[in-house]
């Protein structure tokens, strides 16, 4: 199975924080790489969405819906702006 | 209102004996590959299957644990993303042939992956011939997409505890929750009582 | 009106088919009429969102295919195994609703200010959003140098294919076939590799701006080879489309 890159989940990012967040800046909280949203691994094919670092695939988001409601899970980021 | 999209039907769909179809469930003939992350592709040669927590550890490198007594079974299988597939064919080992000669005081079990998927089941439906590490399906090795070398096979709970790429079982005296579990999802999952998410 | 700001960018809205446009085989494009799109950039997709009759519902993203200004299309290619692109390349037609939002994506974007040289990289169907690239730089008169390569099966897969030739503002593209070539084919063949981008994209020192899209497995090849030739890494624009090549 084949990642797909942040751009995927753009219309998810932009309906769970409403804004645009494909642009956004994160860094890995496993090995400190930063890089942009668009560019971040991404499985979409699961439970639930699941976004990895591109560097060393540490699980940096994850996105599942429950019961219709997003339940987001930012706990693999130490750090995650969007751009100015 | 979505406006109902004309002729349009979705993945293939087969009609079968609905006592068979837990709810909120279809029936489809594709088997979909669904991952939380990249495949891992572990050789044959560096790939173990150990049970810890017990009174020793126990490991099989590849050549031991396809030396074990071996079941063929065909089961139902369900996704908690509403597809279900029915009468497929595994080949595995039994877990009860996995603790056979464990000691434990153990309720739970914690599975392991390669790639670092977790998932949680009781003790109890991983046992009583309800449980099996498979390494073939259809009759032929398990392809990498669907979990090989090996996978956990539960088939009476929705599919994500059927972990991929297994390679540990850990006994433990509490539930721990897993990936999925962890994220949101039940941490049971009974497709019959339609235990989808936590609190279900 | 309130909330007619935000409807239209987080919101799902009805558009209507106004026409379908078979590009190749496989791929066709689908002419939208979106009463309240409030404008895209060139490079943005939409998502679609399909309804059965029992309630069962898809969704899949669609770059755009067409300029900013001009009606809303996609180009979807149809996957064999596919859910929804068989639905959208063959049973959907004129008059038909078709439930979407967007416009999407802040990242894959090309504004005239971005300026270039342009280096576009279209594996398969990855060609869609480079050509709403292309057709916003020729109609606001850009000047900005422009080289394509497109990497297709075969020559019937090419999609777009006398479009791309007939870019007044001179926009020069490379065709490698990967599959088969016709007789007498003068262009590339085989996947594109080191030595393909080597030869044929813009010096690094031209300070270029890349933008690659297709299946992964053709981006990651083509980004890490840019990058071997001295583009920065924040020089290369990647979109994914998986391994099959659609979303």
């Amino acid at each position: 199975m084949e990642a797909l890159d942040g751009n995927a989940i753009g219309g998810l990012l932009l309906e769970v924080f409403g804004v645009e967040m494909t642009t956004a800046t994160g860094t890995c909280d496993h090995c400190g790489a930063t890089g942009v949203v668009a560019e971040f691994a991404v499985y979409r094919q699961a439970p639930g969405t699941v976004v990895r670092c591109p560097a060393c695939e540490y699980v940096l988001m994850v996105f599942s819906q429950l019961h219709g409601r997003y339940c987001v899970d930012l706990g693999g980021l130490r750090t995650l702006a969007a751009a100015g | 209102m979505s406006p109902i999209s004309r002729g349009f039907r979705g993945r293939r769909r087969t009609t079968a004996d609905p006592s068979r179809v837990p709810p909120g469930q279809y029936v489809t003939e594709d088997f979909p590959v669904l991952s939380a992350g990249p495949t891992p592709h572990t050789k044959l040669d560096a790939w173990s299957f150990s049970v810890s927590g017990g009174d020793q550890p126990r490991s099989w490198t590849w050549d031991e644990f396809v030396d074990l007594p071996t079941e063929r079974v065909t089961v139902d299988i369900h996704c908690v993303t509403r597809w279900s597939k029915l009468d497929t064919t595994w080949q595995g080992v039994s877990v009860d042939t996995l603790l056979s000669d464990v000691s434990h005081q153990a309720s739970f079990v914690l599975a392991h992956c390669d790639g670092g998927y977790t998932t949680n089941l009781p003790l109890a439906d991983v046992t009583g011939g309800q449980a099996w590490v498979a390494f073939d399906y259809g009759g032929e090795p398990l392809d990498p997409e669907h979990g090989g070398p090996a996978r956990l096979l539960v088939p009476h709970l929705y599919f994500w505890k059927s972990a991929k790429w297994v390679r540990r079982l850990e006994l433990l005296d509490h539930d721990v929750p897993g990936f999925w579990e962890t994220y949101g999802y039940n941490m049971y999952g009974d497709p019959w009582k339609e235990q989808r998410y936590a609190g279900d | 009106m309130e909330g007619t700001a935000v409807r239209g960018r987080l919101t799902w809205q009805v558009a209507v088919v106004d026409q379908v446009v078979d590009e190749t085989p496989q791929v066709r494009t689908i002419h939208l009429k979106v009463p309240e799109w409030a404008g895209h950039r060139a490079g943005q997709h939409l998502d679609v969102r399909l309804t059965a009759e029992d309630g069962y519902r898809a969704e899949r993203s669609y770059s755009i295919a067409s300029a900013p200004g001009e009606p809303v299309a996609i180009t979807v290619e149809r996957l064999d195994d596919g859910e929804v692109s068989p639905y959208l390349t063959e049973e959907l037609r004129a008059g038909d609703e078709l439930e979407l939002r967007g416009p999407i994506g802040g990242y894959f974007v090309w504004d005239a200010g971005d300026g270039g040289p342009l280096m576009l990289l279209a594996g398969g169907s990855g060609i869609v959003p480079l050509r709403s690239i292309l057709r916003h730089r020729e109609r606001i008169g850009s000047r900005v140098p422009a080289r394509l390569l497109y990497s297709s099966r075969t020559l019937a897969d090419v999609i777009y294919h006398s479009e791309l030739s007939h870019y007044a503002s001179g926009t020069e593209v490379i065709y490698t076939l990967t599959r088969q070539q016709p007789p007498g084919w003068t262009g590339h063949a085989g996947r594109v590799d080191a030595k393909l981008l080597g030869d044929v994209a813009w010096p690094a020192g031209t300070a270029p701006l890349a933008y690659v899209c297709g299946p992964t497995s053709f981006v990651e090849t083509v980004a890490t080879g840019l990058v071997g030739l001295g583009y920065p890494a924040g020089r290369v624009k990647t979109e994914r489309f998986g391994a099959t090549g659609g979303r």
